[in-house]
């Protein structure tokens, strides 16, 4: 009997085992990770976590846009047509040093500020910072009345000009507010990466690190130790949850 | 008869009166058919986009907020510092006050991306944004300021009028204060991040308020075939021009400081010499036709009435130019995100920002005007807002 019962658990240990081992074969390996992380979805974000970014500027490529096409296509944004008025989650600036002439490429978004000035200037609080860093729109309490986009030092929100038809589920967007780079918190609170950072991977560039700043064993927080790294208008004392290497 | 000689004098004149409606009501619709297209199409049917993101729209409706806390101050200086000739005036500017408020929040909330969501703008506060602060100081504005018309035009709450006199002073400075803060709050843009925002907006208020009050008194004087009395006139003419010469102090002083700063001075070469509409906005709007040529009319006046009128008339122009040049020329002037760098993106970084208003924009700002011309018109018309001391005399010259 004991034997049996041993027996059908060895079987049944057997199993799960190949189960698990197919499992992990066919995967791709990001995915394991991404559930590992997972946060259930009705558990609250906590501010053990603080997400972050860290931009190499010199693995940044002058004139690709492999982040800014992820972006738009992850969030439904579509394609740039009109420049003054679609939305634009993230841009790549390209800049030249006035005395130097040194050139550079760097994608710019929502810095995800520790204290952003969005934050403490929206009327109706719809701008608002999660537990875990991540600076988001409440589309259900924006007014528009663009006041964040006057107060934010980076240019990183921006307002809906048009009606909009063939939304992604997962990134709700309305005509009349403003909106911004989420870190992809969709993706993130499932475990995964910002699609910019997964595009400019894939583009072989590893010129975007995505990770937990709080954590001193994430590789983001590895590396932060140990390069200089530079968190833009730090005069403004935001607390920047993106960093940038080589600017 | 004797006793309604003001009254008499209007309606007699019903026809102009019905005129004047008209007048206001065509603004007012076209203000509304701007709205709805807006509201409809989104804000790309506007000259805005994610570079200015206030527009022509947001200059009326400043100018009108700043301008309505300021044409309160006849009735302060009557109540609170106890002079006669003010006195007499104070429920005009309180009816001012409220009207302009109205016509500038009207248009503020005619322009949000979402005015259906007006409520939620009521009933959800987040105590550190300047700007909730305002929508407070605002419904606290109609509140206090009504109660305090109550007190001046009702003899039984007479009493009650130096105590709401007082409150609404106060409230009112608190009020051009926290209007000033929304920009002397933005820490990241050269324009603003200053305090001198906020004491530099009660200056302006405190001009372009007895500006439009003097228009208005002028009008209405004129209407009823009235004399404004002269003692009163060089009063009035006198402390519009301390007002308008203080305004220039201040926009000289923020200017000077700015100099001195070596980070501000691409900023200050932008818009004291080669920023195009801007620089012309500053120098000829704000400068010349909104300071020296006003306090130039005013010192020959004489006893001219209509002269100070015209220079409060150019008070006022001069004030549009002014909110002109600090809500948009401050930003179209590029955010400076990497100080040393030229930047360029597909995000208009590293340009000056270019603005082209359309008609619906304007037609929304002079929506505003309207309705507090409307509110001032029917007003005046069915309540004893004018000014009592010589309407009273020609009620007496007439008895």
């Amino acid at each position: 009997m004991s034997d049996n019962k041993d027996g059908v658990s060895r079987r049944g240990f057997l199993a799960t085992s190949a189960a698990a081992l197919g499992g992990i074969a066919l995967a791709p390996g990001i995915r394991l990770v991404e559930i590992a992380a997972a946060k259930p979805d009705d558990e609250p974000v906590s501010s053990k976590v603080r997400w972050g970014m860290l931009i190499d500027t010199t693995r940044c490529q002058t004139g690709c846009t492999d982040c800014v096409s992820a972006c738009n296509k992850e969030n439904g944004l579509g394609e740039v047509t009109k420049p003054r008025t679609n939305a634009q989650w993230i841009r790549k600036i390209d800049l030249t040093d006035l005395k130097t002439d040194h050139a550079l490429s760097l994608p710019m978004m929502c810095q995800h500020c520790a204290n952003p000035p969005c934050v403490d200037v929206c009327p109706t609080g719809a701008s608002f910072k999660r537990a875990d860093g991540i600076v988001l729109v409440d589309r259900h309490t924006c007014i528009g009345c663009r006041y964040c986009m006057m107060a934010c030092p980076y240019k990183a929100r921006s307002f809906v000009h048009e009606p909009h038809t063939d939304q992604k589920p997962e990134v709700p967007r309305g005509q009349g507010c403003v909106e911004g780079c989420t870190l992809c918190v969709h993706r993130v609170d499932r475990g995964g990466t910002p699609a910019c950072v997964e595009a400019c991977a894939a583009a072989g560039h590893n010129a975007m690190m995505f990770g937990d700043l709080n954590n001193p064993e994430s590789e983001i927080s590895k590396r932060i130790r140990e390069v200089k790294t530079t968190q833009v208008r730090a005069d403004l004392k935001l607390d920047l949850g993106v960093r940038y290497e080589g600017i | 008869m004797a006793s309604t000689a003001s009254y008499v004098e209007t309606q007699s004149r019903s026809g102009a009166f019905w005129g004047l409606l008209v007048l206001g009501g065509l603004f007012m619709l076209a203000a509304l058919g701007a709205f709805l297209y807006f509201e409809h199409n989104g804000h790309i049917v506007t000259g805005m986009d994610n570079q200015i993101v206030w527009g022509i729209p947001h200059v009326f409706a400043v100018f009108l907020i700043v301008a309505a806390s300021g044409v309160l101050n006849v009735a302060s200086i009557g109540s609170v510092f106890g002079k006669p000739v003010y006195k007499a005036r104070a429920p005009l500017s309180g009816l001012l006050a409220l009207a302009m408020m109205a016509g500038g929040l009207a248009v503020l909330a005619a322009d949000l991306g979402r005015p259906d969501r007006l409520i939620v703008a009521m009933t959800h506060f987040n105590f550190k944004s300047i700007f909730a602060l305002n929508m407070m100081f605002y419904s606290g504005f109609f509140a206090i300021v009504s109660a305090y018309l109550v007190t001046m035009m009702d003899r039984s709450l007479n009493d009650y009028s130096k105590v709401m006199g007082f409150l609404a002073f106060f409230w009112r400075l608190a009020l051009t204060t926290a209007t000033g803060s929304i920009f002397g709050f933005l820490i990241a843009r050269t324009a603003y991040g200053s305090a001198i925002m906020a004491p530099m907006f009660i200056i302006y208020s405190f001009a372009y308020g007895l500006a439009a009050f003097l228009i208005v008194q002028g009008s209405m004087y004129a209407w009823n075939k009235v004399q404004l009395d002269e003692g009163v006139l060089t009063r009035m003419k006198n402390l519009l021009a301390v007002f308008i010469g203080a305004a220039l102090y201040f926009t000289a002083v923020m200017h000077l400081t700015s100099l001195y700063f070596a980070k501000q001075i691409d900023y200050e070469r932008f818009l004291l010499l080669d920023g195009g509409i801007h620089t012309t906005m500053f120098w000829l709007g704000q400068v010349v036709i909104g300071g020296i040529v006003p306090l130039a009319l005013i010192f020959t006046a004489g006893r001219s009435q209509t002269r100070v009128i015209a220079a409060s008339v150019l008070v006022v122009l001069g004030g549009l130019a002014q909110m002109y040049v600090t809500i948009v020329s401050g930003q179209a002037f590029p955010l400076e995100i990497f100080p040393g760098y030229a930047a360029t993106s597909s995000f208009q970084d590293g340009i000056i920002n270019v603005y082209s208003p359309t008609l619906g924009e304007f037609a929304l700002g002079f929506g505003g005007i309207a309705l507090a011309f409307l509110i001032t018109v029917i007003a005046v018309r069915v309540l004893r807002f004018l000014p009592q001391d010589d309407f009273a005399a020609l009620k007496a010259g007439n008895d």
